[in-house]
């Protein structure tokens, strides 16, 4: 059996395949179906300071090969999901990762704050690139500056590893990359969805209450897989790959161009085993090229 | 809540477009309750993200029934399900219709696909009562014989007549209610159907102090409580709103809690 384990600064996981942000809820909703004890880690909803309602509906809409979503982050704010959801994250053998964003450096680091020694937290995925509210989080992903003050502010705030998660419409995905390896992050992850707008043309009205949202699923994985390639060669803390996986060969072309972990999210509306079976389909590949490791497989990709 | 491969039995036409599908789903299908939903991959689609949800008509031993209809490419492309295909399933999925308050009257209304979300429900009630279809003409009725056979009255409305009386389900209501005798047991009401037609119950349910139940339509994604898709607006102990997953603390909501000036 090769070694599927993997380290992202202190945080030490069984598998390298986890659960994205927003597409796996807090735990419970998918506990019934999906072994959660398998899952290389758990990335909670994006958490705020403060609850938020999120957006008006419809909220999301299926195109071809993915989804488009604004759903707006809605969540418990801090106190609200350490009180609902960690007794419950703590009953199980999985590193919780709290995916964290917020609307000015200061929401940020307080939150980062309130989660650094809470019992059952194994790291902060600092979510700097949601395309879907009016202010904050986005505006952090695609200007370098303010990038800079919120992966500087959280790093400040917290001993938990930090890993900020990276928009893909930038110019240079490089520099980001770079610049969070810069203020300490212990790892990145990317790609976020892509801003994406569908219309109704019988009715000429946008699809969605937002009017624009976040694409998501296979359509972007392409696009993820070359930035993951990209961003990879720039820096020497580990990457997490995300985009567009519904299968392991799709999780390897991420492993192959230089991740040292993936994580699944649409797909897990498709088929909710989708992580567990990318995982298997990764040990299988493993065990068939002859790895005794999938930290061998990271960045092997040789040129033609 | 299970996840399972079936197998598709067969599936008929039955009229006004809507088809019968029947499933194999033995872990499912003993465990549905009134109300309660299945999210179904539609096979052959592989450019689609999302799962499409549908009530249970029918769960006989390990039989699953779905009446559906094609309306878009999800249920269009279910139309060439032949028996043997597999599909992957997820339920049964939601919060169902509560049982009626022991002394209440239980009455259905339905429009469209909500005659079959009704059927478990009238055939698990207690004591049987009146029942109100709506449509826009008669092959859009569905379901009266499987209803009569299980001793309810069914009573129906199509807007240009063809069958029943001629309006709109709520007309046919109303008519009914001014003759009903004030001495009457308290009518209990259970609704599922287009938007338009479960607030103008809605409506009458507050004016005339009914308790009823209305089973919502909203898009779903996971249909699990995790993409917060299928939320709508009901009212908080603040007085204000507060967003409710249809596909978990749903589909079924005391019509009283739903914001309907904000949910239209
Ligand atoms: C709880 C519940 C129970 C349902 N039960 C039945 C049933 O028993 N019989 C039946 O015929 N239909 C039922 N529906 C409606 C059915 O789910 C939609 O007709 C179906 O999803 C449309 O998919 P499509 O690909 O054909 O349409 P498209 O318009 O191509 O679908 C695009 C997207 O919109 C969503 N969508 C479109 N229309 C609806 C709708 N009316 N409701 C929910 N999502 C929608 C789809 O799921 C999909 O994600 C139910 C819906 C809900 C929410
Ligand atoms: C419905 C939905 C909600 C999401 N919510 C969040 C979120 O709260 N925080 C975040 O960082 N990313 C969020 N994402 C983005 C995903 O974590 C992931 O980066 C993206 O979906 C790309 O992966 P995929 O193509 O496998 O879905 C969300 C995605 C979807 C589809
Ligand atoms: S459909 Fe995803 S939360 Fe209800």
């Amino acid at each position: 059996m090769p070694d599927l384990s993997v380290k992202i600064g202190s945080l030490e996981m069984k598998t390298p395949v986890m659960v994205a942000s927003g597409t796996f809820g807090y735990g419970p909703e998918y506990a019934g179906l999906v072994d959660l004890n398998k899952l290389g880690a758990m990335v909670v909803k994006g958490i705020a300071l403060h609850p938020t309602k999120g957006n008006a509906t419809p909220r999301t809409v299926e195109v071809p090969s993915g989804l488009i979503n604004a759903i707006g982050l809605p969540n418990p704010g801090v106190e609200g999901f350490v009180d609902r959801y960690m007794p419950f994250l703590r009953g199980y053998d999985v590193p919780v990762i709290v995916n964290i964003w917020g609307t000015s450096v200061e929401d940020y680091v307080e939150v980062a704050r309130r989660l650094d020694g809470v019992d059952g937290v194994h790291a902060l995925e600092v979510n700097v690139s949601c395309p879907n509210i009016k202010e904050g989080s986005g505006v952090f992903g695609t200007d370098l500056d303010g990038f800079r003050r919120v992966v500087d502010g959280v790093r400040r705030a917290t001993q938990l590893p930090m890993i900020p998660k990276l928009a893909p419409n930038v110019a240079d995905i490089k520099v980001f990359a770079r610049a969070a390896e810069e203020a300490g992050a212990d790892g990145i992850s990317l790609i976020n969805s892509y801003p994406a707008l569908s219309v109704d043309v019988a009715k000429r009205r946008p699809r969605l209450a937002n009017v624009t949202g976040g694409l998501t699923g296979p359509a972007i994985h392409s696009i993820a897989v070359k930035l993951v390639w990209e961003a990879a060669a720039a820096v020497s803390i580990p990457v997490v790959g995300i985009g567009g996986i519904t299968n392991s060969e799709e999780a390897l072309e991420f492993l192959v161009v230089g991740a040292s972990a993936v994580a699944v999210g649409t797909a897990s509306f498709t088929h909710p085993n989708t992580a567990l079976d990318v995982t298997d389909g990764i040990a299988a590949y493993l065990e068939a090229h002859g790895f005794s490791s999938v930290g061998e497989l990271v960045g092997s990709m040789e040129r033609l | 809540m299970q996840y399972e491969s079936v197998k598709v039995i067969h599936q008929d036409e039955v009229h006004g477009g809507y088809r019968l599908l029947w499933l194999n789903a033995p872990g499912i299908a003993p465990h549905v309750e009134p109300g309660q939903f299945v999210h179904i991959r539609v096979p052959h689609m592989e450019a689609s993200v999302l799962r499409r949800p549908f009530s249970v008509y029918k769960a006989d031993g390990s039989v699953l029934q779905i009446l559906y209809k094609g309306v878009g490419k999800g249920t269009r492309t279910m139309t060439y399900l032949r028996p043997g295909d597999t599909l992957s399933l997820i339920g049964p999925l939601g919060t169902g219709f509560p049982a009626l308050s022991p002394g209440n009257a239980p009455v259905l209304v339905a429009g469209g696909y909500g005659m079959a979300a009704l059927y478990l429900l009238a055939r698990s009630m207690p004591v049987q009562g009146i029942a109100f279809f709506g449509g826009q003409t008669a092959p859009d009725i569905l379901c009266v014989d499987e209803f009569e056979a299980l001793g309810w009255e069914v009573r129906i409305a199509t807007e240009d007549g063809s069958l029943g009386e001629q309006g709109l389900v709520t007309d046919v209501i109303d008519a009914w209610w001014t003759e009903r005798k004030d001495d009457a047991s308290p009518v209990e009401v259970y609704a599922c159907g287009p938007n338009a037609m479960l607030h103008a119950v809605a409506r009458r349910a507050m004016d005339r102090d009914w308790r009823t139940w209305v089973s919502v339509d909203r898009n779903m994604g996971c249909g699990v409580g995790a993409c917060l898709t299928c939320v709508l607006r009901v009212r908080d102990e603040s007085g204000g709103w507060e967003w409710k997953r249809s596909c978990t603390e749903g589909p079924v909501f005391e019509c009283r809690e739903i914001c309907w000036d904000l949910e239209k």
